[in-house]
């Protein structure tokens, strides 16, 4: 049987839009709506979609660094919607983040090792000689050296860089680490590095990732189920060998379509998809994706608004026409 | 050999642990040297810091009318407050390098002495406005709504009247003294701290580094104090090398229209207004006065846009 590390419940989160000093909210951001998610311990759940879908905001409410609006946040048995603040810092070793951009996820005025020894200096983990000698180990986990200790984080490259937002994540020996976009940043051949250094630490520390990503051969190389996300909601999931063998949802063909393949020779049917990417503050109402879709079958699908439904063995889809 | 080997290993210990610190602060000093003009400014500053450091050895006279006689071997000085009649209003010569005043007081020891009170000034108002400033703003930046919302506008209504303004009516009322000054000038400057901190801490607070931090367990105060402010600080280095020079300016100022020290004390601005009816035919009472709060003032300035260039983030690596 496996274990939940972490289910989310119709997970909501609206970022008020303001006006002037006094007003109240006029309008919200609806970045993520009404999502249902569960992540097994030990697995690698992928989630992609385009900019702007909301999958960056659902990895940072997964681990509660923007609390949700509505839902419900169950992490390790206990509800991070209803904890208080120092319950939750105690958990926070547990889960951890790799951001994308790494050089502005470093501190450009701190060195190396305050970065990595930071969280266990919070924690009270380690003090002196044995915090020195955990950095160490810590840098050498991610491929550095001991000579990179003392430098700063302008000093290094994009690949480097990331290899010490890696070690800062680690430090705490967490459960479950979101990594959001950890690859985009760097160039081809230092991606290659670095998703293999996230396989082998995942082996070593069974550890449960977040694989957030646009990058679909990414996803297809690294995750075991996928979520794809469209304006705020999933519209699919399933085990990626699935997913990529046959895909359910409209939207996941067209984007799925789009994977560039390596032999110029080979005839390829790209869907074109037409329109824009829905706003998130007043997304449409039914099915999301109604008015891009070419098999929408009229008002059914622009006043139901479709739930994630079972269709084949672990493979969930949010469409009317199943 | 043994004794000396472990003081060794700590130094390059240190070095080591320094080493990007060290290429750095290189870095900055290559910078620094390139640019003529802030040089001649950090020249200009030492030499005065130099002056007000060593005025008992460089100044001929206290400023506050000591004449020394002797009396059977031993040296009595004693304060006087008359006026000696055969030194008035000489003209600058080997003995009194820049003249005397109509006191009959050495105007070089004068304007020695009078940068004490300046720097003395300068400093206090500028590291008092700036620590209100950092804590008002840093406070109003990192957790922002209504807290922020309360804050700025305390400060805007201070940034509202014309600071000469405020700074005159504080001072007039409080009563004629240096300290009083300080205080008035204290309460003009630390808005201008306060916003500018607040705007950095805004876009500091943006950064990933800071999420890190909170994702980690990170404290509010350890966020604001380990992350937020060594990264939002170097605008407000230029901006405090630049006020250095305008507060000593106003300050001056302010003594120069009766405001500031009283009577009899080395201030520049005193100096200058008592100076201004002897004017015609003595020259020198107002012009070296004159002459060292222009060349202050213009250190500190050309310091501040040396720095404004090194601090501008397009510049480094």
């Amino acid at each position: 049987m496996e274990k939940t590390i972490v289910k989310g419940t119709n997970l909501k989160k609206y970022f008020p839009l303001k006006e002037g000093l006094f007003s109240s909210t006029k309008d919200n951001i609806k970045a993520v709506d009404n999502v249902n998610i569960e992540i097994k311990k030990g697995e690698t759940f992928g989630i992609v979609g385009e900019s702007g879908c909301g999958k960056t905001t659902l990895g940072r409410v997964l681990i509660n660094l923007i609390p949700p609006t509505a839902g419900k946040l169950i992490f390790m048995g206990s509800d991070l919607t209803k904890i208080n603040k120092t319950v939750l810092r105690k958990l926070r070793p547990h889960m951890q983040i790799v951001f994308q951009d790494p050089s502005s996820s470093l501190n450009p005025r701190m060195t190396v090792k305050n970065i990595i020894s930071e969280p266990l200096k919070i924690n009270k983990r380690f003090k002196g000689e044995e915090l020195n000698n955990k950095v160490l180990e810590l840098l050498q986990i991610v491929g550095l050296d001991k000579q990179h200790m003392y430098r700063y984080p302008h000093e290094f490259s994009g690949g480097q860089k990331q290899r010490i937002g890696v070690a800062r994540a680690l430090a705490l020996n967490p459960d479950f680490i979101v990594l959001d976009e950890p690859t985009s940043a760097l160039d081809v051949s230092v991606q290659a590095q670095i998703l293999n250094l996230f396989k082998d630490l995942q082996k070593k520390f069974e550890l449960t990732y977040l694989f957030i990503t646009h990058d679909l051969s990414v996803i297809k190389y690294i995750s075991d189920r996928v979520a794809v996300m469209y304006a705020g909601n999933i519209v699919e999931l399933a085990p990626t060998k699935d997913l990529f063998k046959e895909q359910l949802h409209p939207y996941t063909k067209a984007l799925l379509s789009a994977i560039p393949v390596a032999d110029p020779r080979m005839k390829r049917k790209h869907i074109h998809l037409k329109g824009e990417v829905p706003s998130l503050i007043k997304p449409p109402k039914g099915c999301r994706f109604h008015p891009r879709c070419s098999r929408c079958i009229g008002t059914f699908c622009s006043k139901n608004e479709p739930m994630l439904k079972e269709v084949k063995k672990n493979h969930f889809v949010a469409c009317c026409q199943y | 050999m043994d004794r000396i080997l472990p003081h060794f290993k700590a130094l390059d210990d240190f070095l080591k642990k320094h080493e990007s610190k060290i290429k750095d602060l290189k870095f900055m000093g290559h910078l620094f040297r390139k640019s003529l003009l802030s040089m001649i400014g950090l020249l200009l500053i030492l030499i005065m810091i130099f002056l007000a450091l060593f005025a008992p050895l460089i100044a001929s006279q206290h400023p506050s009318y000591v004449k020394v006689s002797t009396e059977q071997g031993t040296t009595v000085t004693e304060e006087r407050w008359d006026i000696d009649f055969d030194q008035k209003l000489l003209p600058p010569s080997g003995e009194h390098l820049f003249g005397t005043d109509d006191y009959g007081r050495d105007i070089f020891s004068m304007v020695i002495y009078g940068s004490q009170t300046s720097f003395r000034i300068s400093i206090i108002v500028v590291a008092v406005s700036t620590l209100i400033g950092i804590i008002l703003g840093g406070i109003a930046g990192y957790f922002g709504g209504i807290i922020d919302e309360i804050l700025m506008r305390i400060t805007d209504i201070f940034l509202a009247i014309p600071y000469l303004i405020l700074a005159m009516a504080v001072a007039a009322a409080l009563g004629r003294s240096i300290d009083h000054i300080m205080e008035a000038l204290i309460i003009v400057w630390w808005p201008t701290y306060a916003r500018l901190m607040r705007g950095q801490v805004l876009a500091v607070r943006e950064q990933q580094y800071v999420e890190a931090a909170r994702s980690i367990g990170a404290s509010n105060p350890r966020i604001l104090i380990r992350h937020i402010l060594p990264n939002a600080f170097s605008p407000l280095l230029v901006e405090i090398t630049l006020d250095l020079g305008a507060v000593l300016l106003v300050a001056a100022g302010l003594s120069f229209i009766g405001l500031g020290a009283s009577p009899g004390t080395a201030e520049w601005g005193l100096m200058i207004s008592s100076g201004r009816i002897h004017m015609l035919h003595a020259w020198w009472y107002v012009t070296f006065p004159g002459l060292a709060i222009l060349f202050v003032v213009l250190g500190f300035n050309l310091l501040g846009d040396g720095l404004r260039d090194i601090t501008d983030p397009k510049l480094r690596r």
